[in-house]
């Protein structure tokens, strides 16, 4: 990289994925390695707090000056067992009894994976278009609402009924981050601000609907609504052993999707250059509020697709509890996978088996799943701030800085 | 106080932007270093105060070293600077920002405001400011914003004062102002490093020149060295400061603006009543001083401006109300000011920057597909034809030197059909060899029978490329003269003295400080 | 549509003629008069001709007993609106001859508006106003911490989202060691020490790596959320008795100020974390305003190479705000614990940080406007849950909404636009 460019960093965004020419050649597998790095050192820490915090660790831990191997011990069955379960639960039953209960885990993770992957490419894509979407819950609860209405109230043929409801979907997903994009387009509000307030006044969207006669369940006091029609549901590809749906399917092909409008199309050329810089765009022709808004409606509509997956794809009805923090795991899924549509498909897949991984390992060893955002957030820490993991492994310096997105609120 | 600075070197990354740089400033002394933009000079005077370490050499004050780990060292040393971006805080009011780091108190941690202001009045008295202590900088003009950065640097008892540029944002008259002033710090034992690149103002008021180039110094002057000489040494051949161009043999009308205003986002009316025209063939520049209203005149006429009056035509055709991107097709091609803030995308690739303003029309897009493959045909053609030195059209526009850079947005500019390009300061901060390429292409342009709209604070470049002149002032075209007007005149001009006037008095008191030439006349 | 209308350097700034402040535009007088009539119509008109509303105006704790307060629904309402419009027209009166709207006016607008709603929604109905105030007090104490923590960051150029996290560690920590070591005070200080290790990472990540500061925020909350809800289900569940029941602080009233007419109880008959709270706001104010270190951190937040130019080490003060910032907030999560509950729960701050980010940009990035924004909508909050109990006329989830959709008008610039200072969010690095 030239003198030039180096002088005014705020002016060249290093946006994740938006590769520069030095990190194009020697960059890739410099990335790779980080990333790996990264995963190893999140799973080590996550080691250390299942020892700490078992109970028979720190029980032997207070002899631990007469017999230390027994803590050892301790602290190593007990890390084996949470991780083995981990492993069991997300990838490969070893132990079942059948093969379909053995191979149920990948499956599992792939159920998991698939509203995370389509909410990260609506991270990814707002990323690339120079907007920082934290609002992928809000918009997954809109797009569950869309899709649960269409599914529960309207009586339609089998596919015409699963289509329109992920339309559905689609439409009010895109119609809530599209507020935040047109607020930007003209008034110039940050997103992340907005985004922010649009999930709080999503939920609550959500919980005044479920006490109305339109979504409430007849007979029942709580909010949930009625199931879904079974020609609304995304069929099932493996059979009744499995939950997993056709919306991994439709999550691959947006994950292709995206790297097409991106690539591919004019449209998505004037989002990236409006992501990489406005001004230039503007002086350019290309009508940057509009692009604003074109992206958050996308990305809206992406991340509207994941919550037509949790209703049409697994919950069959619609709750206080839908989006699942799915939209913020969106966020570390888009950041792991540095905005590149393929990156996020894979990042959905590694967060989706620690899903299904920590569902089982809190079942089993009763190490709770909480245990998984620890993991899942010390990665991203770990992959955004390369220095510091070089600094750790002393590996010498290669590839990407650290990571850049947002210019503060007045930008 | 003398100051020496021995061998200093400092690169950033491979680029070396000061290679062993000596410099002596004498007690009392008015130092001029003169230097083409990105010569070094602010990073050498950077490195003098602290903000940049430097890899090698060393500052000597009084025959010590000394070494500054920050700003605050170098302040305490007794330099003061005033950089060329000024360094003041647009929401703190004069008192505040002159206190800053140095705060008047009481009660221990307290802020005393009124101390701060009783020493804001006490320098403007001395040096006649008209400064107010209470108002906001943000709601002060610019030059009186220097002036609050010169009171920042006496109230810290400055011994030697760095003005980086000082000019550069100034009027002619407001730069003999600037230079009394000078000459009156220097009375009074200041030591003045007086960065510039312009040769005049070196002559008028410097008491010793160094000459940089490239990082390196190339030697040092006195100020009865001729302009000539000292240009030379600057840019290290003699230079062409005339670009060949044919009589010029304008077609019809193609721009003509009426009676446009522009205010900007508070209000302010910045562009005043301007009316102008510019004909097929000819190149019609704009000179003034930077900020009087000519970067929001330009805006306007491109389509990217907002709150706008008057009229604008395009051969009769009303272009006032379309859209940058109505105005582009229509045969428009701009280059702005800003290159790497407005004209293009750093981490985007050559090729996509090349069609950045037209990825969406045939070849290169075709509804919503965008082809890459065509992209990259057209900008292999369009490197070859603008010679920019690139490793390839894959390469980002950020890797490229600002030359190359330049080249790009013209190249892109030119590659279509214009009835008229409008070129913002299109040699700022480009090389000299660049610069020829640039201004022999502008001219290339013109006898092709485009209208031609330059913007220019340089007068020399106004004075090598134009037809006509245009000077404007607060906003307002002040007079449209021929393209060989002398500098004098224009100089006043540019202070807002109508062409008439402007011509009686260049001719009856003779010339300003500024436009001395002879040097034996002044002392 | 524009978003990139273009910041110019200083030395660009442009000509200087007539007034330089934009004149007050009509957008405020207009939504004043809308609302006004709304409540006119709503409140007052439509309201049942022979209601009351009543008011109750004292607490037992007090020895001073003043009757309640019985208003005849619908004049009061009628009143009240009609005030209302008085203040939008005087509004008007000064953007006609192009004078800024005194602060004054919005804010008392709002009061009035707010008392006209009351009126309208009480009717029939009685409400005790010293604890319809005190509760709306304490449902804005984590807010104001929290927003304080944001200012403190945010002057000084880091944007902090990670409130949350802080908030939500200061509540975990107080109350795993008020339990362990059963005391209370143990308890309250180890709260900002939970609060300052996430504040560590939150400089760590943003001011040494210079990892932008929003990642940092957002994925440091998902830690926080993490580790708590881990140990909160390996440790504290397990055993209770020992880990998570650290007890709450009892209230102290203040003698004198707690017989001061409905205030009194509201104010000053609380708890420690809250009177500490009530310091916080005014030396947090004093000190960015009125002193050195202040003018530096101002600085620092609005153009650092400026500073840094005067001799002032901006990532030292960086560091140093971040850090203060944390501790405030840590402490401030004490207050869901040993101020409130008394007992840890999973995620239990619930957002709470966020709206304190809001409460901070509703304040303009004052501490004292942070209070208020923060008592707004600790008001909403309370009135909802009040309304809530009487069978209100607004279903509650839209009550509740009400803080966000008030951010999201403010950051739109419905109600005049706010500006953040000029360097938030991006890093100071040197060549
Ligand atoms: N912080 C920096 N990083 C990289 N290059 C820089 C930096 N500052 C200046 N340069 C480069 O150093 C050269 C000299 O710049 P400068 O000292 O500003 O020149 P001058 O003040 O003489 O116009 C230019 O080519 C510029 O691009
Ligand atoms: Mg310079």
């Amino acid at each position: 990289m030239s003198v030039t460019t180096d002088r005014i960093p705020e002016k060249t965004p290093d946006a994740p994925g938006e590769p520069t020419s030095a990190t194009r050649r020697r960059g890739w597998a410099g990335d790779v390695l980080i990333t790996v790095l990264s995963i190893v050192l999140a799973l080590v820490v996550g080691a250390v707090l299942i020892a700490v915090a078992d109970p028979r660790v720190q029980e032997t831990a207070s002899y631990f000056f007469a017999r230390p191997l027994d803590m050892l011990q301790a602290a190593g069955s007990s890390v084996a067992n949470a991780y083995a379960a981990l492993f069991k639960g997300a990838i490969f039953d070893y132990g079942a009894e059948t093969t379909t209960a053995a191979i149920r885990p990948i499956t599992e993770s792939l159920v998991f994976a698939s509203p995370l992957v389509v909410a990260g490419l609506a991270v990814g894509l707002a990323f690339r278009a120079g907007l920082f979407n934290i609002g992928a819950e809000g918009q997954i609860i809109l797009g569950a609402i869309g899709a649960a209405y269409v599914g529960f109230a309207w009586e339609l043929p089998l596919v015409v009924h699963m289509v329109l409801a992920l339309v559905a979907a689609m439409l009010l997903g895109g119609l809530w981050a599209g507020i935040a994009g047109f607020l930007k387009a003209r008034t110039g509000a940050h997103e992340v601000i907005t985004t922010i307030m649009l999930n709080y006044i999503a939920r609550f969207l959500l919980a005044f609907l479920l006490s109305t006669t339109a979504f409430q369940r007849p007979g029942r006091n709580d909010p949930i609504s009625p199931q879904v029609d079974s020609t609304a549901m995304l069929p099932q590809m493996l059979g009744s052993w499995s939950r997993l749906h056709l919306g991994l399917l439709v999550a691959i092909a947006a994950g292709f999707g995206v790297w097409w409008l991106l690539n591919r199309s004019t449209l998505g050329f004037k989002l990236r250059a409006v992501g990489a810089n406005p001004f230039a765009s503007r002086t350019a022709g290309i009508d940057v509020g509009w692009s604003t808004f074109a992206a958050m409606a996308i990305a809206g509509s992406l991340a509207g697709l994941a919550g037509a997956f949790q209703i049409i794809g697994t919950e069959r009805s619609l709750t206080g509890g839908v989006s699942a923090g799915i939209g913020f795991d969106a966020i570390t899924v888009a950041l792991l996978g540095r905005g590149n549509p393929f990156g996020i498909v894979l990042a959905g897949f590694l967060f989706g088996a620690l899903k299904a991984g920590g569902v089982t390992m809190q079942a089993r060893t009763g190490t709770p799943i909480d245990l998984v955002f620890v993991v899942q957030s010390l990665i991203v820490l770990f992959i955004a701030a390369p220095p510091l993991v070089r600094a750790i492994f002393r590996i010498r310096a290669q590839g990407a800085g650290s990571m850049q997105v947002s210019k503060g609120w007045n930008a | 106080m003398k100051l020496e600075l021995r061998g200093i070197t400092k690169r950033f990354g491979s680029f070396t932007a000061n290679d062993s740089i000596d410099l002596v400033v004498e007690p009392g002394e008015i130092h001029s270093l003169l230097g083409e933009n990105g010569a070094g000079k602010s990073t050498l005077m950077n490195v003098l105060y602290g903000l940049l370490q430097p890899d090698e050499g060393q500052v000597v004050i009084d025959g010590e070293r000394v070494h500054f780990d920050g700003p605050g060292d170098a302040v305490a040393a007794g330099i003061g600077m005033v950089h060329q971006h000024f360094m003041l805080v647009p929401v703190f009011t004069v008192a505040e920002n002159v206190m800053l780091g140095y705060e008047y108190t009481k009660g221990g941690q307290f802020l005393d405001h009124a101390a701060a202001r009783q020493q804001v009045r006490r320098l403007s008295e001395r040096f006649g400011f008209d400064v107010d202590p209470d108002a906001l900088v943000e709601d002060i003009p610019v030059g009186v914003q220097q002036r609050v950065e010169i009171i920042k640097a006496l109230a810290r008892d400055a011994k030697v004062l760095i003005l980086d540029e000082p000019t550069a944002v100034l009027t002619p008259q407001e730069t003999d102002e600037l230079i009394a002033i000078m000459r009156e710090l220097k009375q009074s034992g200041t030591s003045i490093v007086f960065i510039t690149h312009k040769l005049r103002e070196v002559r008028a008021v410097a008491d010793r020149i160094t000459v940089i180039r490239r990082g390196k110094v190339v030697g040092t002057a006195d100020p009865g060295t001729s302009e000539a000489e000292l240009a030379s040494m600057m840019v290290g051949r003699t230079v062409q400061l005339t670009v060949d161009k044919q009589p010029f043999a304008p077609k019809g009308e193609v721009l003509q603006v009426e009676d446009l205003s522009v205010r900007d986002d508070l209000g302010r009316t910045v562009v005043d009543g301007v009316s102008l025209d510019v004909r097929g063939g000819e190149i019609v520049a704009i000179a003034g001083v930077q900020g009087n209203g000519q970067t929001e005149l330009v805006e306007a006429i491109v389509g990217l401006g907002e709150d706008i009056s008057g009229s604008i035509r395009l051969q009769g055709k009303q272009i006032l109300g379309l859209n940058a991107k109505e105005i582009i097709d229509l045969g428009v091609g701009y280059v702005p000011e800003d290159r790497s803030h407005d004209g293009l995308i750093e981490s985007f690739t050559v090729a996509e920057n090349l069609v950045l303003s037209q990825h969406d029309r045939a070849p290169f897009g075709s509804g919503l597909l965008y082809h890459p493959a065509k992209v990259k045909a057209r900008a292999n053609e369009l490197v070859g034809e603008f010679d920019v030195r690139t490793q390839g059209v894959e390469a980002t526009a950020g890797s490229l030197s600002g030359g190359n850079q330049q080249k790009v947005v013209v190249a892109r500019e030119m590659s279509r059909p214009l009835k008229l390009f409008v070129a913002s300061q299109p040699t700022r901060g480009v090389d000299v060899g660049s610069i020829e390429f640039l201004h022999n292409r502008i001219v290339a342009e013109r006898d092709h029978g485009s209208a031609v709209l330059l913007v220019s604070t340089e007068l020399d470049e106004v004075l090598a490329l134009a037809d006509r002149i245009a000077v404007m002032y607060r906003g307002r075209v002040v007079g449209v003269v021929d393209g060989d007007t002398p500098r004098d005149v224009l100089g006043l001009m540019m202070a807002g003295v109508p062409e008439q006037d402007a011509r009686r008095q260049a001719a009856e008191q003779g010339p300003t400080a500024l436009t001395v030439q002879d040097e034996e006349a002044r002392q | 549509m524009s978003t990139a209308t273009r910041e110019r350097l200083p030395e660009s700034s442009t000509i200087q003629q007539g007034p330089l402040r934009k004149p007050p535009t009509w957008k405020s007088p207009i939504i004043m008069g809308v609302l006004g009539v709304v409540a006119l119509l709503a409140f007052g008109l439509a309201s049942n001709a022979g209601d009351t509303s009543t008011f109750g105006m004292s607490t037992g704790a007090q020895r001073l007993q003043i009757p309640a307060l019985v208003l005849p629904t619908r004049p009061a309402a009628i009143v009240l609106s009609v005030l209302c419009l008085v203040l939008a027209a005087v509004a008007a009166a000064a953007v006609r001859v192009k004078r800024p709207v005194p602060l004054a006016v919005p804010i008392g607008f709002a009061a009035l508006w707010l008392l006209a709603f009351l009126v309208w929604s009480m009717a029939g109905e009685q409400v005790p106003l010293p604890g319809l105030l005190g509760g709306t007090l304490l449902l804005s104490v984590p807010l104001v911490f929290g927003a304080l923590s944001g200012v403190l960051c945010e002057r000084s150029g880091v944007i902090n989202i990670a409130i949350e996290g802080q908030l939500l560690a200061g509540a975990f920590a107080s109350a795993l060691m008020a339990s362990v070591t059963d005391s209370l005070w143990i308890g309250l200080v180890m709260a900002p020490v939970a609060g300052l290790l996430v504040a560590v990472l939150l400089a760590m990540f943003t001011i040494k790596y210079v990892v932008d500061q929003i990642i940092v925020g957002v994925v440091l909350n998902v830690l926080v959320v993490g580790l708590t809800g881990f140990l909160y289900g390996r440790v504290l569940v397990q055993n209770a008795d020992v880990f998570n029941q650290p007890g709450t602080f009892s209230r102290i009233p203040i003698p004198g100020l707690i017989e001061i007419p409905v205030l009194g109880p509201a104010l000053f008959n609380q708890t420690i974390i809250v009177y500490l709270m009530y310091v916080a706001v005014i030396v947090t104010q004093v000190a960015l305003f009125r002193t050195k270190w202040g003018l530096r951190v101002r600085a620092v937040g609005e153009h650092p190479k400026a500073a840094d130019t005067v001799g002032i080490k901006v990532n030292r003060i960086r560091v140093q705000n971040v850090l203060l910032g944390g501790v405030v907030a840590g402490f401030g999560g004490a207050f869901f614990t040993l101020g409130s509950v008394g007992a840890f729960g999973r995620e239990m701050t619930a957002g709470q940080g966020f709206i304190a980010l809001a409460a901070m940009i509703f304040g303009r990035w004052s501490p004292v406007g942070a209070l208020f924004a923060a008592l707004l909508f600790g008001f909403a909050n309370q009135l909802q849950g009040t309304l809530g109990a009487l069978g209100s006329p607004i279903p509650s989830e839209f009550m509740l909404m009400a803080p966000y959709l008030a951010t999201i008008f403010a950051v739109a610039g419905v109600v005049g636009r706010v500006r953040a200072p000029a360097a938030d969010g991006q890093p100071y690095t040197k060549a």
